[in-house]
């Protein structure tokens, strides 16, 4: 009977509006574990309902800050608000310090809103392999927006596009020049631009250097040209702007019929973070400790390259299965 | 997978010295684990709401107002009726022995450090404690 298991409790208790239910499922999702796939599962039915928005740009930008003055607007409006702030995970010890929840304290007591922080562990798309998952279980809970914060990102940090259905791009004064705008990466995901610290010197320069770096691109792509807006967010100017250009994207996507667009790109992103996964916990099932220190030391001393090595691990799970096939057949 | 240990740093109360803090948020960081750090001026109930949104396993407190018997209490009482009195409580700052051993046995306050603890101590405690399959649903 399914409605038994511990996981099946927990999703109950969650949509009666648990938050220590609620919290703990997200932590079981980020563990990403076979218990995850089957709680993602039993949340599908739930889902689909809430907006997903990603804010992303470099650190120091105000990301927080604009998602705290993102959240008391949104709850002007009587919306319910879920957050996840990621950030970076340490390359070496695997630790992270997560400190955005910080610049958004003023909402801790309300109970239309959750917080979460998330390290990134080992992505460097600029969230983490299971913020999409998380964002799954707060959709099913029921919250009508969910702001996806990622890490600093700087150019190539795109994969928030993919996990969101509108992507904020926050750009500030003062970091670079025309041709800085118009490399690959952030001009291309962005839904909307906001230029944050609007009160700075050469803030009219750099709406300026993106609108022309959005001209150069030649027409929209599927009719929807980005809007750039000036905001000052510790102070909630151009807010409500931005919320309106969020809205009108959400309005696009629906009448263009670019939203199964977009969301057959989310599902394709999706199966291939779940079938990457699938791959390392497979590689991981069939290689002993003395093989990985063995590659390793190999790859560390120049005896074979990290190609070889990998291609190793791969005929790992593929071998095992052709030998058994042959034993059966 | 191994699971992470996710742990909450705050300065609960009014006092203005986070360096002790920073040191240990920093010190966990590189014993691999997650540190929210959530900074000062915090409330006892603000802790317990952010400790219940992260799911954290473990809450370091850190108290140098001289207010601890009256604020640590406080966290420890919130968790008890949020039904997260599984989480790990520890304290640190300038607390008596004697004001320590009646937090340890009476508050729910799992160890408190005074100035000089090394981080070692403290990171050792925290894996003993947290064993990685002890976390029920």
């Amino acid at each position: 009977m399914v409605h038994t298991s511990p996981q099946s409790v927990l999703i109950e208790r969650m949509r009666a509006g648990n938050r220590r239910a609620l919290a703990r499922l997200i932590t079981l999702v980020e563990n990403g574990d076979a218990e995850s796939r089957q709680i993602l599962a039993h949340l599908h039915q739930y889902t689909g309902r809430a907006h997903i928005i990603g804010i992303t740009g470099a650190p120091g930008a105000g990301k927080s800050t604009l998602v705290n003055a993102l959240i008391t607007e949104l709850r002007q409006q009587g919306q319910t608000v879920a957050i996840l702030a990621v950030d970076p995970s340490s390359p070496l010890t695997g630790g992270a310090i997560l400190g955005d929840r910080i610049r958004m304290q003023s909402h801790i007591h309300d109970t239309g809103v959750f917080i979460r922080s998330m390290a990134s562990r080992g992505q460097l798309g600029g969230i983490a392999r299971t913020t999409s998952a998380a964002a799954i279980v707060l959709d099913a809970a029921g919250f009508d927006i969910i702001l996806i914060e990622t890490v600093g990102a700087g150019q190539a940090e795109v994969a928030i596009a993919a996990a969101a259905q509108t992507t904020i791009v926050v750009e500030v004064p003062g970091l670079g020049d025309d041709i800085q705008a118009n490399k690959a990466g952030m001009l291309e995901i962005a839904d909307l631009f906001v230029v944050n610290k609007a009160d700075r010197e050469g803030a009219d320069a750099t709406k300026r250097h993106l609108l022309a770096a959005m001209q150069l691109g030649g027409p929209p792509r599927n009719g929807w040209r980005p809007p750039v807006i000036m905001a000052i967010a510790t102070q909630q100017h151009g807010i409500s702007e931005i919320l309106a250009a969020i809205q009108a994207h959400r309005q696009h996507l629906r009448t263009a019929g670019s939203e199964t667009a977009h969301q057959s790109q989310r599902a394709e992103q999706e199966i291939k973070a779940m079938l990457h996964q699938l791959i390392h916990e497979q590689i991981e099932q069939h290689l002993s400790i003395s093989q990985r220190t063995q590659l390793i030391h190999q790859v560390a001393t120049h005896q074979i390259d990290a190609y070889t090595a990998a291609q190793v691990l791969l005929r790992l799970i593929i071998e095992p299965q052709e030998s058994s096939k042959k034993q059966t057949d | 997978m191994q699971r992470k240990i996710r742990v909450l740093v705050a300065k609960v109360g009014l006092d203005g010295h986070d360096r002790g803090a920073k040191v240990i948020a920093r010190a966990l960081r590189d014993a691999g684990m997650e540190v929210i750090y959530t900074g000062m001026q915090q409330t006892p109930q603000m802790i317990v709401e952010a400790a219940i949104q992260e799911d954290v396993d473990v809450i370091g407190l850190s108290i140098l107002s001289g207010a601890h018997m009256t604020l640590l209490p406080k966290v420890t009482q919130g968790l008890r009726v949020e039904g997260a009195d599984d989480v790990l409580v520890l304290a640190g700052g300038i607390i008596s022995d004697a004001d320590a051993e009646i937090l340890r046995r009476d508050h729910g306050i799992a160890a408190v450090y005074g100035p000089g603890a090394s981080t070692h101590d403290i990171i050792r405690f925290i894996r003993e404690q947290i064993a990685p399959t002890s976390r029920s649903l």
